[in-house]
């Protein structure tokens, strides 16, 4: 399949790169290839190399072996240059609280060699942008959480970045806040910014990113668009059922006949399958009585379990 | 919101510096008040008490090279309120750069270098001991406490001490990683007995000489030397050359120290 994207600028270039913390390889030897107007996720769980990956990517972190490339140049020798282009959102907000919303945005512009002229426009821009308007001349410290979130990514907006970095960026939101995120990241996404987004929630994965890899113990373990990962590593659909507390395993065995796969998890037994009703039907028909069932269709959460064994969010 | 091209770009190394110092100032003219009120007042507390009561009881003799204890102590305590100054803005103030309020991290994701940053904080350190023993310098004329304009000099030596302490503390700070326990114990056992011990309330020559080598290599004894020497006179050029001396090597090892550091943390 070509990728409409094929014939864009590549912005980041990793080839079998290393990230080493001491004895501990954090990063271990990934190539990853990102272009111009794309939205690039990496998804793992917690310790899997995602934030060590995206720091080297943000030209704070210097890479152990391989190769790195971001927006053409090597971040060993031209960081600041290549700063200079990118947004960064941290995964921990780093906002001065004792500042206003309006002088945070403002400050933080300078730091791009901006003028003052045009980091006094650029705030009102990008406060507009964040739904914050109201709250300029307040001080961040007693703004939600949301709402700090929402300034942070104004925040790495005020250099007009060609790449915008967002490591886990709704992580401890409420599901409102991040719709609401999300919304905004969808239109820069529609401007046609470049995004990178680490994240642990599939969902996020797949409202957001166009393509993504999976990434597990500091390797790449799958790639491709949520669609493509879907359909390569897992039925159409699910069948979840509950039983009562201990009764998962010796219940499971009793259907496990009737999916392509059985997953056993400590709340609840997955079966993979074509067709879940059907399934299900047939569940009753041997006499099986689950607590609970749901049908639903395969999500990047069974694709992870079916690669690491494991769920995603402990 | 475009992507075509940036506007962001890379500026030089003393602007990038500067550009810090600008998000300082932001912050201080929310915070001035109170801020001039802890760092310069808290000497001008001590000047009333000790230079004017305390001293009312000190006859002027060979300890005061002659003069009222006022005119003797007035230098110095410049000089130790730029130590306090220095310190605290070195320890916490620059921990919280690197762990609570996160600044550090925030513009070293920016074209700014962690040497960049680092710089900017010595500028605005520099700009706050400035700041503060001007305002000391004033309101002691109110009191009778300076015999002349080497006042102003005194003012400098006060700055340059107070540099000369915070390098080797902001090295400290960035070597820092837990809640920043070890600065209690710094202002136990080094600052308040520097400020006590090394010549600010009286000449080292009154000390057991087993504790002199204690002044010797603390900065303050020799910013007080000097603070005294340019608006009281009584010691040669060459001493206070070498006073000087001794502050510039203290905060050119601390500085470099600290720029290590400070990468060594921000880098990684």
């Amino acid at each position: 399949m070509v990728n409409y994207v094929d014939d864009e600028p590549v912005m980041v270039q990793a080839k079998a790169l290393v990230k080493r913390f001491g004895e501990f390889e954090a990063v271990r030897g990934i190539d990853v290839e990102v272009r111009r107007g794309e939205a690039f996720g990496f998804l793992g769980p917690n310790g899997a190399g995602k934030s060590s990956t995206m720091r080297m990517i943000a030209c704070v972190s210097p890479r152990t072996d391989g190769d790195l490339r971001v927006l053409g140049m090597d971040p060993n020798v031209d960081g600041p240059k290549i700063r200079a282009r990118l947004g960064v959102v941290p995964q921990q907000d780093n906002l001065d609280n004792e500042l206003t919303v309006r002088q945070n945005l403002q400050v933080y512009g300078r730091y791009f060699g901006l003028s003052r002229a045009h980091v006094r426009r650029k705030a009102v821009e990008l406060m507009e942008f964040a739904q914050l308007t109201d709250r300029a001349e307040d001080e961040v410290e007693p703004l939600s959480g949301g709402m700090k979130r929402r300034l942070t990514i104004a925040r790495s907006l005020v250099n007009d970045p060609e790449l915008l970095l967002l490591d886990e960026p709704t992580t401890g939101l409420d599901p409102q806040a991040r719709h609401l995120l999300w919304d905004r990241l969808f239109r820069l996404k529609a401007n046609g910014v470049t995004l990178i987004i680490t994240t642990h929630y599939m969902d996020e994965a797949e409202q957001l990113c166009d393509r993504l890899v999976v990434m597990d113990g500091g390797r790449i373990v799958a790639d491709g668009s949520p669609a493509e990962l879907i359909a390569r590593h897992s039925t159409r659909e699910v069948l979840e059922l509950r039983f009562p507390p201990g009764e998962q395993a010796s219940t499971a065995h009793k259907v496990e006949d009737l999916a392509d796969r059985v997953e056993v998890l400590p709340d609840r037994v997955l079966l993979y399958t074509q067709a879940g009703e059907a399934a299900l039907e047939q569940v009753h028909a041997r006499g099986v009585r689950p607590v609970s069932s749901l049908v639903r269709r395969s999500s990047l959460e069974d694709v992870f379990l079916r690669l690491t064994g494991r769920t995603l969010v402990d | 919101m475009a992507t075509v091209e940036s506007t962001g770009r890379v500026v030089g190394p003393w602007r990038a510096a500067w550009l810090r110092v600008e998000g300082y100032w932001t912050w201080y003219r929310r915070y001035w008040t109170s801020n001039l009120y802890s760092s310069g007042l808290q000497p001008v507390l001590f000047l009333a008490a000790m230079g004017l009561g305390f001293g009312s009881q000190v006859q002027a003799g060979q300890a005061t090279g002659g003069l009222s204890y006022l005119h003797y102590v007035a230098p110095a305590l410049l000089v130790s309120g730029a130590l306090q100054i220095a310190v605290g803005e070195s320890s916490y103030g620059v921990l919280s750069g690197f762990k609570w309020q996160r600044d550090y991290v925030a513009a070293t994701a920016t074209p700014i270098t962690p040497g960049q940053v680092l710089g900017g904080q010595l500028i605005w350190v520099t700009l706050r001991l400035t700041i503060s023993g001007a305002a000391y310098a004033v309101i002691a004329v109110a009191f009778g406490a300076w015999m002349n304009f080497g006042a102003v000099l005194v003012v400098l030596v006060g700055t340059i001490t107070g540099l000369a302490c915070a390098t080797p503390v902001m090295t400290m700070a960035a070597t820092t990683f837990d809640e920043g326990e070890r600065f209690g114990l710094l202002f136990r056992f080094v600052v308040i007995p520097m400020t006590l011990l090394a010549g600010t309330f009286f000449p080292i020559s009154q000390l057991p000489i087993a504790l002199r080598w204690f002044a010797w290599i603390s900065p303050l004894w020799h910013g007080n030397e000097l603070a005294r020497g340019v608006t009281l006179g009584g010691i040669g050029a060459l001493e206070m050359l070498a006073h000087f001396g001794f502050l510039v090597a203290v905060f050119a090892v601390g500085a470099l120290a600290a720029r290590k550091y400070f990468y060594r943390r921000l880098v990684v």
